[in-house]
């Protein structure tokens, strides 16, 4: 039997749209609200319906990736949704159903470079997640202009910083990874 | 003076592009005899990109940095990035009040949580030695100067627990304690597009021109942040903010640390400030600075 994402947002993470009673305030102080092909408010309407035709416009939408995670919307609810949970929820889900927008590749590659450099090094290793997502973009010129003058400021390490245990956190994301799948299963 | 000594979490940044923000913690903590200690092997902490695409990992990493301050024998751990900061309390307070978190957590870690050591920001820490820092002055920092907050220190309250939530004032009164003027004004936690400033460079500019416009139409001399993000979306990302803008700004954006750092008579190089983008430079005053006896 398969769930609503209602559901399994208040069962994973405690989380209930149904709380919410759409006064549209988390709208209202959004940064991003205005990037935003769906509004905060309306992201959760749409999960509060169960139908499985609003939550895959909701998992397809751009404004899941356009939330910058500032917080606002949920320091500032009536009801206390938390909705930049929701957020990260909706942007799981739409990778695990490989729905994610398209617009937003750019965005999906930012994050995965960034984690992906964090997998092999144990930290951030700025040039190289840079590099990473240029290639995964194909923006390769992208900030080309800046860069000299964050070398020359000592802003732009060549070299992936030591200093972590490398293989734990390496075991770190394979872990949990294996845990995603058993949970999926 | 007795010296006090806090776990120290630098988080990449602070190791990377924002190593201004490092130096000019060094020079200020050691010139208040505030002894930092590294965590021992510490790790990235996933930052947004952690939580906002796979949600075990954003608290485990986090975790495994407290477990190992813990370890260490440190009792609270002082994390300088806003991000870091959010990280860090975010994860204690999710293992803290969900079961099942902790378990999966615990799980991926292979380790059973005890306790953490309390996690604070760099403004928490500074507050607690606000009253040593007067009598050290030796150069008012005469600014009129916008304190910017941003999103990450103060929310989610229930987690942070740091100052008011809509209007802090914890960094206005530090930049006051070193003779600056800090503004009342609107964009003091304002979003200024955080980790978009590479896949989404127009919203930042955006974002960014907003918060400059506010600060300068208030008559800020400088914007203070406490944030690695803040800083390089307004500092290293002026140009895209100037766009948006439609004009030339050369307000300049100082880490909290380097204001207090300057008054205290830190030389500028100790204090990062050749590295930033927008130069550190104030319109000349009618008096000249004074010297506090």
């Amino acid at each position: 039997m398969s769930h609503s994402l209602a559901a399994r947002l208040e069962k994973e993470d405690e989380v209930s749209v149904a709380d919410c009673y759409q006064c549209g305030k988390c709208t209202a102080g959004c940064p991003a609200a205005e990037d935003m092909d769906v509004a905060p408010s309306q992201v959760v309407r749409l999960l509060q319906t169960e139908s499985p035709k609003h939550e895959e416009r909701a998992l397809k939408s751009m404004a899941i990736w356009m939330c910058i995670g500032c917080e606002t919307c949920v320091t500032r609810c009536p009801q206390e949704v938390d909705l930049p949970r929701t957020m990260d929820f909706l942007r799981q889900e739409s990778l695990a159903r490989n729905l994610a927008n398209q617009d937003a590749d750019d965005v999906v590659a930012f994050h995965k470079s960034f984690l992906k450099s964090v997998e092999k090094a144990g930290r951030l290793f700025e040039f190289g997640m840079v590099g990473d997502y240029k290639l995964r973009t194909g923006h390769l010129f992208k900030d080309l202009g800046i860069a000299p003058t964050m070398f020359f400021k000592g802003k732009l390490g060549l070299l992936p910083h030591g200093g972590a245990n490398k293989r734990e956190v390496a075991e770190i994301f394979a872990r949990a990874r294996a845990a995603k799948k058993e949970s999926q299963t | 003076m007795s010296s006090l000594k806090v776990g120290y979490y630098p988080g990449c940044s602070l190791v990377g592009s924002s190593r201004d923000f490092a130096e000019s913690l060094h020079a200020v903590a050691e010139a208040l005899s505030i002894e930092l200690c590294e965590i021992p092997e510490w790790n990235c902490c996933g930052a947004s990109s952690g939580h906002m695409i796979d949600h075990l990992v954003s608290i485990a990493l986090p975790i495994n940095v407290l477990l190992k301050a813990r370890k260490a024998g440190m009792e609270q751990v002082m994390a300088p990035c806003a991000s870091c900061y959010n990280r860090l309390a975010t994860a204690s307070h999710e293992v803290a009040t969900s079961a099942k978190t902790r378990q999966q957590v615990e799980e991926v870690l292979q380790t059973k949580i005890d306790k953490l050591p309390k996690v604070m920001n760099v403004i928490e820490l500074l507050a607690q030695v606000a009253d040593s820092i007067g009598p050290k002055v030796t150069k008012k920092f005469e600014q009129t100067v916008a304190c910017y907050y941003g999103c990450l220190l103060v929310r989610p309250a229930k987690v942070t627990g740091f100052d008011k939530t809509e209007d802090p004032v914890e960094m206005d009164k530090l930049v006051a304690a070193v003779g600056g003027k800090p503004i009342d004004w609107n964009f003091k936690t304002e979003c200024c597009g955080a980790s978009f400033s590479i896949s989404r460079t127009c919203v930042v500019g955006r974002l960014g021109a907003k918060i400059m416009k506010d600060a300068i139409d208030r008559k800020a001399e400088a914007i203070v942040v406490a944030c690695p993000m803040c800083h390089s979306n307004l500092d290293l990302r002026r140009g895209e903010v100037n766009r948006h803008m439609e004009k030339a700004t050369d307000v300049p954006v100082l880490f909290i640390t380097q204001v207090i750092g300057l008054a205290l008579g830190i030389p500028e190089k100790k204090l990062g400030l050749a590295r930033h983008f927008v130069p550190v430079k104030f319109p000349a005053k009618p008096v000249a600075t004074q010297v506090v006896q």
